[in-house]
This record gives structure tokens, sequence and C-alpha cells, in this order.
């Protein structure tokens, strides 16, 4: 199948106030028309580094990313992205939110009533019909992930982008998830490249699975082909040895070759070291 | 901020429900009362006991005779000036039988302005100030909230000002309005413009800090979302940055709306703006034996309007504000 989006020899430096530090190195992928790729590792691993590269929203310090053959400087809505907190305009309903996508993305392209269509359209293919008017806290978590999957949708995009998109569900709502993914999956045949910490959830909906080494300098450690037939039903394939055989070469990735060796109080501090940058700017309210 | 008192539902077993209704009747109306009870005994002893000049201090019944003679002195008043305006409508009329060629004319009634009028005045100005100040601080709060380095730049020279009085403003607006505004209109005062600005200057700060607060703690999700739909600047600050900053503007705008009451009145005792500023400097000058049951009266005055003033900006906070967990009192 034909190539659709690369990366090559992605890396990147961030500045902290004790030096740089190296996140990634040496990332290569190439990613098919239509092929939906899970990015799985420890946390911190650079897992959400390699999606923001691909977004558009950090900039690689060496090696870059071709999107259809042009090379991606900057975010846009042909990359997509379901965030893993839902990240709705707390105070647009659900369709308003996916409204002021589509108006972005369709400006002058579509009329007013076949934006409306449209939008009802994708609110309805993550089965949010039922809920149109609804602002963002009267809507469970699940509810609410399901329009900021819907707002991605709407945009079209080339590739979808999911950062953890059901890390923050329940286990009964991230399994209800799941398979309204796969069955948008059957019908648009979109490109995504997905984040899981969730073993299951990566085989159960991967094409293939890259999984990532432990940071500093973290890359890619191996990918693995899952072969499953489609339509992939959870049932079926939990007693299925071919599906645990799949899970099984994924924990062993994870848990064997890939064990995390630091200590609890070093992880600890190196996570506050990354997240310096994000401290508020301001904090005095009078 | 989000402090609310705890309270008991009184849905429940219908055994306990009526214990609880009444537990809740007792702590809501109950113990407010019983406040105001201590507090206009405490206030009725202490004021026998303070000896002025002008007599005793004047106690819970002194104003309450005070309030009653304002209202009747108001009605006297509007009684005076309708009797003012037949006698000119009926000179008029007598005039024109006499003579078909008069011009009739009504002379505006001279009396001065009552206590009510005065309140009426000391509205308008500190809505006039507290709208010059909204005008200008939204904007500016909005333009340092985006830009860390004009924030930078800024925040000390707000800092120099916030905390500057009312009072140390005054003379040098008076000044510059006395040299600027120099073609009066009758409607629109000398004194009136320089109460109002001000009140514009001393409220400008609450409103400036917190949006530009609200503005810089837009979540970084919300602005990425903004990234991956390439909004424009302008389409960022309309459909991101200014609905996200909405609840903290309007807290600023709650706090910038009670700064603007407190100083008015000051502003308007030293600008001889005819407001309750006035009223008490005049009555406060006046000195006779009413004057201090009526500053008495003027103080409660002050004190329910900027309550009434906080609760309708409050009530504006709710109905705008999509965070509803932000704002409770």
């Amino acid at each position: 199948m034909k190539t659709l989006l690369e990366l090559t020899q992605v890396g990147i430096e961030f500045k902290t106030p004790k030096g740089s530090f190296k996140a990634l190195e040496n990332v290569n992928l190439k990613v098919a028309d239509g092929e939906f790729v899970s990015l799985i590792g420890h946390s911190g691993c650079g897992k959400s580094t390699v999606l923001n590269i691909v977004a558009g929203l950090l900039q690689a310090t060496t090696g870059g990313v071709l999107l259809s053959g042009r090379e991606v400087t900057e975010p846009g809505p042909e990359r997509a992205v379901v965030f893993q907190n839902h990240s709705l305009l707390p105070w647009l309903s659900a369709y308003e939110n996916v409204e002021i996508a589509v108006k972005e993305v369709f400006r002058g392209k579509k009329s007013r009533a076949e934006m409306k269509e449209w939008i009802e359209h994708n609110l309805e293919l993550v089965h949010m019909s039922h809920a149109l008017h609804r602002l963002p806290h009267e809507i469970s978590g699940g509810m609410k992930q399901r329009v900021g999957i819907a707002r991605a949708l709407a945009m079209e995009p080339q590739v979808l982008l999911m950062d953890e998109p059901f890390g923050a569900l329940d286990a009964l709502t991230r399994a209800h998830l799941q398979d309204s993914l796969m069955e948008i999956q059957k019908t648009l045949k979109n490109t995504v490249i997905m984040i899981t910490h969730d073993v299951d959830e990566a085989v159960l909906l991967s094409d293939r699975i890259v999984m990532m080494t432990n940071g500093p300098a973290a890359t890619i450690g191996e990918i693995l082909e899952i072969d499953l037939p489609r339509p992939r039903n959870r049932l079926e394939l939990a007693d299925d040895a071919h599906y645990n055989h799949w899970r099984h070469e994924v924990l062993a990735f994870l848990y064997e070759k890939q064990r995390k060796v630091e200590d609890f109080a070093q992880h600890a501090k190196k996570k506050n070291d990354t997240k310096t940058e994000k401290t508020p700017r301001m904090k005095v309210v009078s | 901020m989000a402090v609310s008192i705890p309270s008991i539902k009184i849905a429940g077993l219908p055994a306990t429900s009526v214990g609880a209704l009444a537990e809740k009747i007792l702590r809501v109306v109950g113990l407010p009362l019983a406040g105001i009870a201590m507090f206009l005994l405490i206030w009725h002893v202490g004021a026998n006991n303070i000896e002025t000049s002008l007599g005793k201090f004047p106690g819970p019944a002194q104003v309450l005779t005070q309030t009653q003679g304002l209202i009747v002195e108001f009605q006297e008043e509007k009684q005076r000036e309708a009797d003012f305006y037949a006698r000119q409508e009926q000179r008029n009329a007598a005039m024109l039988e006499k003579d078909p060629d008069y011009k009739p004319l009504i002379r505006p009634y001279p009396g001065k302005p009552m206590f009510f009028h005065q309140i009426f005045t000391s509205l308008k100005t500190v809505f006039s100030g507290f709208f010059l100040a909204a005008l200008v601080a939204i904007p500016l709060g909005i333009a340092i909230g985006l830009s860390g380095a004009l924030y930078n730049a800024v925040n000390p020279i707000i800092q120099l000002f916030k905390p500057v009085s009312p009072l140390a403003w005054l003379p040098l607006v008076t000044i510059v309005v006395s040299s600027i505004y120099v073609n009066v209109h009758p409607e629109i005062p000398k004194s009136y413009v320089t109460s109002a600005f001000t009140v514009m200057l001393c409220c400008l700060w609450p409103t400036v800090l917190n949006t530009a607060v609200g503005v810089a703690s837009v979540s970084s999700d919300l602005n990425n979302v903004s990234k991956v739909l390439r909004l424009n600047w302008i389409r960022h600050v309309r459909i991101i940055v200014l609905p996200a900053a909405v609840p903290m503007i309007f807290t600023g705008l709650r706090l910038s709306l009670s700064t603007a009451w407190m100083v008015l009145i000051a502003a308007e005792m030293l600008s001889q703006n005819p407001g309750l500023g006035k009223f008490v400097w005049d009555e406060f000058q006046n000195g006779s034996s009413d004057s201090l049951g009526r500053i008495m009266v003027a103080v409660l005055t002050i004190g329910l309007i900027g309550y009434l003033l906080d609760r309708g900006m409050l009530m504006l906070q709710r109905k705008v504000s999509w965070d509803k967990q932000a704002i409770t009192r």
C-alpha cells in the first residue's frame, strides 16, 4: 500500500534549566494509507512527543515528517487530533463544538445546509445524535470523548491522531468506544495513529503496534504486524490463541525487554523537570 | 473563592424532614434576624453613650425618624415643584388670553436636589466611571494576558497605580478636566465628569488583572485545538480566548464595581458632585441637630446600594458565565 506518512530520523531535544534533554532519537516510521497504528510504551517514553511532532504542535530538532510528500511544519486540520481529556470548549454544546471545526475547514466549500448535515452526520457516527445540544459538563466522560472524535472526524483529516483517547475512561465505556471506533474505521478507512497504555486496546484495534523504548533518547524498539482478520470481536478474540500470542508479545516487550528500572523517586524528579515549562506565567488574582 | 455554606438537604425521611426544614428556616431566616437584632441593640446602647457637640450619636430610632423626615421632605419638595410649574402654566395661560402673541415661558424649578435625586446622581456617576473603566480594562487585560512580554512591561505600572487612593487623583483630575472641558454642557457638569474619571482611574485595576489572568490561563489543550484549526489571531481571541476568560472577566468587573462605589463617595465629597457624597459633606457642614442622623441614613443607604450592586453583578455573572462552579457568593 501507498505510504501516506513518513517519519525520518526524527529526534527532539528540550531545553531545561539543567541543560538540554534529548527525548527522542532516530524515530523512523512509515504509515500506509488507511492503516491503524498504535504507539505503546511506558509513560514518559515520548509517545505523546512523537504524536505532537506529527501534529505540528512540536518541532523536531532533527529529521522531519512528510505527509503525502509534503513536510509538516505547523499544525493543521488535515492532521486532526483527539486529545486525551476531550478538550471541548466548555461553553459550547456538542453540536457547536463540531460546528467550529466544520466552519473553519469547510468555509467557502460547503453551504450552510451542507455544513449542518455534515455536523449531524459526524455526531451520528459516534452515536451522539440524542445529545446534540448538551453542554460538555452535562454529558459523561465517554460522551465528551465521542464528541471529541466527531470533531476530529468532521475535519476530514488525512491522518487522525489520537492521544490516549480512552485513557481517562472506565473499562466498560472504553470498550464501547473501542467498538464504535472499529465500526467507524470499517466505513471511513481513516489513517490513524493512536497512543495507548492498554495492551488489549492496542492488539484489538491496530494493524501495527509500534513499541517504544524507554527514554531518554527513546526510539522505536519493535514493530508488530497484527494480522488478525477483521472485523474483530472482543469476545471471540478473548480465547483466540493468535490474539493472545500478540498480547503476550507486547507484554513481553513492555515488562521484560523495556522494564522500568528507574526507582520511583528518580522518575518523579524527571517528570517534574520536564513539566517546568508548563508552570503558569501568572498566579496573582486580586 | 468557591466556598459555600454547607446545606442540609430537606428531602429525606418524613419523620426527620420536618425537623430539618425547621432547622433550615432557623438558619436561613432566624440567624440573620438575630444578628441584626443584636447589632441594633449594641448600636442603640453605644449611641446613647456617645455625646457629641451636635447631641447624642444617632441611634436606630433617630435614623428611622430621619429617614421618614427625608421622605416627607422629598414629597413636600415634589409638591412644591408641581405647584411651581402649575403656577407658571396658569400665568402663561392668563398672559396668552390677554396677548395672543405672548410666547409662553417655563422656567426650571430652582429647588436644591433632594436625597433621592442624589442617590440617582450617584448611581449615574458610578456607572459612567465603571463603564469607562471596563472599556479600557477588558481590552488591556486581554492584550497583556495574551502576551507575556507585554504583561512584564505593563505589570510594574499597574502595581504602581493600583494602590493609589482616589483622593490623590482627584486634584489632578479636577485641574485637567477644568482645562480640557471648557464648554460645559449644563446637563454634564464638571463635577460629574471629574467624579466619573476619578472612579474610572481607581476601579480599572481589578478588571485588568483578572482579565489578564483569565486569558493567560486558557488551557493549553484549547490553545492546541485553536492551532490545529489554524484559527487566525482575531478568531482565536473571539472563539477561544474571550469566552474562556468570561468568568474571570466578570469576577474582575464585580470587584471593580465594588471599588467604584466606594471611591465614588469620596470623589463626590471633594468634587461637589450632587450625589450621596455631597449629601454627607453638606450635612457635615450644616451641623444641625439632625445632621448626624441624616448622615447615618446616608451611610446605611450607601451600604444597601453597594450590596444591591454587588448582587446585581453576581446575578449577571451567573447568567453569562459557563463555569457554574466558579462563583458562589
